[in-house]
């Protein structure tokens, strides 16, 4: 349904940001090269015949011990044309950092934080890049697949939350 | 144009507005104000970190997560079957909507998607909309109250109590239901439960109708929500927002018409959508919802067909307790997919279906195994919760109750 999407994608950037599409239970995704993370999100946005206007859901997947480790995984709708599209940006385990799409949807901010939150992938020029669902003494990110589930927290005193604000 | 339709609607309303005294000449100077982790005039663990000069709000810092309960981090260690659980805890009011929307996402990764028997459908859309009404009603009750009209609050809380007996019949539970399974629904409906959905409906047609007379011309409610909270199109956008709050930006955007699922497309009902994105738009949209759930809900009652109630696949449905007590290879296959759990063929999917607060969508990943590799919810609240940062500076401290009601924030959603 939205092989559209791929196929502008692909006549757009030529210069091998497209890494590779693909489509399976009727999602179409296409797998975007880091540093053209933010020039293929607006030029989605922007395009005609893409028209994504709306962001929809930006999360992380960790892909252990395959490289790259992390994907961060962004979900967009055109509501006026009705088609979707899930794009990847992968991270190496030892730079997890990619660009911040706030410039282009602004409720990425929240997102974003929460991917950096839980997984540490760093979004560059993101505006407030702070912990939201966990509190900011939290040590490590809960959903790397490398966080045992059971694992204890040290006590947070109160000197030290007095120290950090 | 939003301005002069707003005052349209006051002038129809024969409301006076009381001479602008301009700002006083009295100093002012940014003061810090906590607002909750627990607030009485928040039904949710929400933190505002808000700046306010004198009593308007120059800035606000909304900080969320008080309810997070690692659901991504448990459900990697569930099987399949166990993380329905887990998502009755999501949106907690409608509780039915959620199970449906997981189950149609690990449906979809198993194909069997379009092979679901048509009764299990019609009984997903049936108690979903139902839930859908006993969501909105209490929203719509509990920012009412919170704007001093209790007894709005006694009479959509009578009215979610008898859906919920009702959906207490179907499943067992008032909120935690776990009604849904992969490849259908648990049970089937109970005897007699046609008459009673019916004689409900009807009954919850008069309490609306008796909310709407207490509130709708009532001046105390609607100088509080009209013209307060606006949020553009352009924001909704931008945001994600979508579902009720999203559609009374003029968005007009739902899940069931856009993208039908199950049966949806075999029901004739409307979208309403509002034309400021004030709190009385989301108001109004979410009564008028009610309506048309209750139009769904007349049309599938008379159109639900016999049969079973889920797929009669051995690898992913239970066999039947008479089977499963009395002989040994039930007894066997009972045991594989309790222990083992339905195995799900590798691959990754995003399920969306239109919860109570907008589009619910389900991203999973699965590789192989009887446990997700990844299940992420993407909740519609957290969408709407993201906005208020933006939407509530140059409010008064007072508009932050009627907005944060309207917004209808459920921490089990938003925090997970």
């Amino acid at each position: 349904m939205a092989q559209i999407v791929l196929d502008r994608l692909t006549a757009e950037f030529r210069g091998g940001e497209i890494l590779q599409t693909g489509s399976q239970h009727g999602n179409e995704w296409a797998r975007v090269r880091r540093d053209a993370w933010v020039k293929v999100a607006t030029f989605l946005r922007d395009d005609p015949a893409t028209k994504m206007e709306m962001f929809i859901d930006l999360t992380g997947v960790d892909r252990f011990s395959t490289e790259p480790r992390f994907d961060v995984v962004l979900h967009l709708y055109s509501v006026s044309l009705k088609h979707r599209v899930r794009l990847y940006g992968g991270c190496p385990e030892n730079d997890p950092t990619i660009d911040s799409l706030c410039g282009v949807w602004e409720g990425a901010n929240w997102y974003e934080r929460e991917a950096y939150d839980l997984y540490g992938v760093r979004f560059k020029g993101h505006p407030d890049l702070r912990r939201i669902l966990m509190y900011p003494e939290f040590v490590g990110h809960p959903l790397r697949k490398d966080y045992p589930k059971e694992k204890r927290q040290p006590l947070v005193r109160r000197s030290q939350v007095e120290a950090g604000e | 144009m939003s301005t002069t339709e707003l005052e349209a609607r006051r002038v129809v309303l024969g409301f006076q507005d009381a001479e602008d005294l301009g700002p006083p000449d009295l100093p002012t100077q940014p003061v810090p104000l906590n607002m909750g982790p627990s607030h009485p005039a928040m039904h949710g663990t929400v933190r505002m970190v808000l700046e306010v000069q004198g009593e308007r709000i120059s800035s606000a810092d909304i900080q969320i997560g008080y309810l997070h309960r690692c659901f991504e981090k448990e459900s990697e260690h569930a099987t399949w079957t166990q993380i329905f659980p887990y998502t009755d805890r999501l949106n907690y009011i409608s509780p039915m909507l959620n199970n449906v929307g997981y189950a149609m996402a690990v449906e979809k990764l198993l194909g069997i998607d379009k092979a679901l028997p048509e009764r299990a459908q019609f009984i997903r859309v049936i108690v979903g909309e139902a839930s859908r009404i006993s969501d909105h009603l209490t929203c719509l009750g509990a920012s009412a109250m919170e704007l001093g009209a209790f007894t709005v609050f006694l009479y959509a809380l009578k009215a979610r109590e008898w859906l919920f007996e009702l959906l207490e019949e179907v499943c067992g539970a008032r909120l935690t239901s776990s009604y849904c399974r992969i490849g259908g629904v648990a049970y089937d409906l109970p005897d007699g439960f046609d008459a009673k959905l019916r004689d409900i409906i009807e009954r919850t047609r008069v309490v609306l109708s008796d909310i709407s007379k207490l509130v709708e011309r009532n001046r105390i409610f609607r100088d509080r929500m009209d013209g307060i909270g606006i949020i553009t199109k352009e924001d909704a956008l931008a945001y994600g927002i979508t579902g009720p709050v999203g559609r009374s930006t003029g968005l007009a955007y739902d899940v069931r018409k856009d993208h039908p699922y199950l049966v949806y497309d075999r029901f004739d009902f409307d979208v309403p959508v509002g034309s400021v994105g004030d709190n009385f738009d989301r108001f109004a949209v979410r009564v008028e919802e009610m309506y048309q759930s209750m139009r769904i809900l007349d049309q599938a009652l008379k159109m639900i067909p016999p049969g079973p109630v889920v797929v009669a696949d051995p690898r992913i449905s239970l066999p039947a307790k008479s089977e499963t007590y009395n002989s040994i290879e039930a007894m066997i296959a009972h045991f594989k997919i309790i222990m083992d759990g339905i195995h799900v063929p590798p691959g990754e999917v995003y399920s969306f279906t239109e919860a109570g607060n907008g589009e619910l969508g389900f991203y999973i990943v699965s590789d192989g195994t009887g446990r997700p590799w990844k299940c992420r919810v993407r909740p519609p609240c957290f969408a709407a919760t993201a906005v208020l940062g933006k939407v509530l500076p140059g409010l008064f401290i007072a508009d932050i109750v009627p907005t944060f009601g309207m917004i209808n924030m459920i921490g089990g959603e938003c925090d997970r």
